[in-house]
């Protein structure tokens, strides 16, 4: 390991060790063993169309976790990238010939683009970027909570090439007292008392953020069908629930849009944590927005058998809502003496950060790795886990357990 | 000569048209029976009920809970997700979830 250790401040410390000795808590983040996972418990390997093997979460609509390993890299494979569709039929057939971006609303010459038109007619922009969803290891919560009962998977990193969503409103003109514009794709509800999924951007959020595109490739590839073919909105830093797959209506409106999935879905409680005390409700709400500093370990997995006495390499990745990954700190000593880990390539302020860090366990047991990361402004993660009704903006400190020996 | 040149217009053709017909295609997997319900008095109506919208790992994936929570997820789907379930249903099955997947 790196000689750039450190220790915590003795108070929180303290605070811990008084946590730990009264209620049999084995730490901050989740069950350490895969096998023991009781989220992932139960749960099957399937593959869907243009994937691989993921983590079943629901079948219909369909919701895949990525399993952990693929996280001890920048990029996510697309064929490894997690699904979470809302409303069920869910779009199983594209046809270019006649798929349309339509744009409309409060704009002076609505427009109709083909994906050629979003190719040729825009400036090509790219992003690498994290899409979690909101509720990503909503499963780990305590007091559990009703909704998708994610591990951590519903997570992935991707470099998305697209057009600029401003440019796309500039062609279309937004017309004076604009307020937001709401984005819709081709998953439409099974009847029609059922909300579709439409979300929204503030106007003002839209034309200031030159990386929100909306992205035809990914990894250099077409989109998947289940990852938004033929094209989805990319809104870096914010939660995946923003980024609408297989997109096809864009309305600009002149008030803040308030149905289902808006209000009173994908909302936090109105304080500078998004927190409640636990099994409360908070008094405001809004809606949920920048990503939460995270960071894991993927390799070695959970439970690996590690030899005592010879360095083992760990790696992991650590990402944050777009001010970028300043350090990435390891400990094998329960939180106490906390060490730099090395970082990998920079990819961006709004990607996965791969790092690595070389441990040499001692003595035969288990061993636990506990990570965390700070990003640019000093945001980090806590080691007790904050609570929410709805299950969102998980960052406790997560750790792996290793057999030593 | 235009004999010849016939197969080949026609594969053109149809190719074409092949292309046309959509760029993805992709088939929806069946619902995995790794969440299948629980046997007991309203599984016939829960499941009938509940897999038009969703499969029913939607349902055994939440923490168990009272039939206060359940009563609360069920008039959710009614009442904010509009699901079509007449007040008896909706009553079998809050006592079906509270009594198979309750704590």
């Amino acid at each position: 390991m790196s000689d750039l250790c450190r220790r915590d401040a003795m108070k929180r410390l303290a605070r811990f060790g008084a946590l730990a000795a009264a209620g049999g808590l084995v730490g901050p983040g989740g069950p350490a063993l895969a096998q023991d996972d009781p989220v992932l418990a139960g749960r099957p390997l399937v593959r869907y169309p243009e994937k691989t093997d993921l983590i079943l979460l629901t079948s219909r609509p369909p919701q895949l976790e990525t399993p952990m390993k693929y996280f001890d890299r920048a990029i996510t494979p697309n064929e490894a990238f997690f699904v979470r569709y809302h409303v069920f039929p869910i779009p199983l057939e594209v046809d270019l010939a006649t798929w349309r971006l339509r744009v409309t609303g409060r704009v002076d010459r609505p427009l109709e683009l083909t994906l050629e038109d979003l190719k040729t007619k825009f400036p090509r922009a790219a992003v690498t970027a994290v899409n979690q969803c909101s509720g990503n290891s909503r499963g780990r919560f305590s007091p559990r909570v009703l909704g998708g009962q994610w591990g951590d998977g519903a997570m992935g990193n991707a470099e998305w090439v697209g057009a600029r969503l401003k440019d796309v409103l500039a062609a279309a003109g937004v017309r004076q007292g604009a307020v937001q514009a709401t984005f819709d794709g081709l998953d439409k509800p099974a009847f029609a008392s059922v909300p579709d999924f439409v979300k929204s951007l503030d106007i003002t959020r839209i034309m200031d953020d030159p990386d929100i595109l909306i992205a035809y490739q990914m990894n250099g590839a077409p989109l998947p069908m289940l990852n938004g073919y033929p094209a989805r909105l990319v809104v870096p830093g914010w939660y995946a629930t923003y980024w609408v797959k297989n997109l096809s209506e864009i309305e600009v409106i002149d008030t803040v849009f308030e149905k289902f999935w808006m209000r009173p879905g994908y909302r936090i409680p109105d304080n500078a944590c998004g927190c409640v005390a636990p099994g409360t409700a908070p008094a405001r709400t809004v809606p949920i927005n920048r990503m939460t500093v995270r960071s894991f370990t993927a390799s070695p997995g959970p439970g690996t058998r590690v030899p005592a006495g010879r360095p083992v390499v760990l790696k992991g990745i650590a990402f944050d809502g777009g001010y970028g990954i300043q350090e990435v700190q390891i400990s094998t000593d329960g939180g106490a003496l906390w060490c730099r880990a090395d970082l990998g390539a920079d990819l961006g302020r709004y990607s996965f950060r791969e790092w690595s860090a070389t441990w040499t366990p001692s003595q035969p047991g288990t061993a636990r790795v506990m990570v965390r990361a700070f990003n640019r402004i000093g945001e980090s993660q806590g080691r007790e886990a904050l609570w929410n009704p709805a299950g969102y903006l998980r960052n406790v400190i997560e750790q792996v357990d290793l057999q030593v020996g | 000569m235009r004999r010849a040149l016939l197969p080949g217009l026609l594969l053109l053709v149809l190719a074409a048209s092949a292309l046309a017909a959509a760029d993805k295609v992709i088939p929806m997997p069946a619902d995995h029976a790794f969440a299948t319900l629980k046997p007991g008095p309203g599984v016939e109506v829960t499941r009938q009920q509940c897999v038009s919208c969703h499969s029913t790992d939607y349902i055994v994936m939440q923490p168990r809970g009272s039939a206060k929570q359940w009563d609360g997820v069920v008039t959710k789907m009614i009442k904010v997700f509009g699901a079509p379930v007449n007040d008896q249903d909706a009553k079998t099955i809050v006592e079906y979830l509270a009594t198979q997947y309750g704590n």
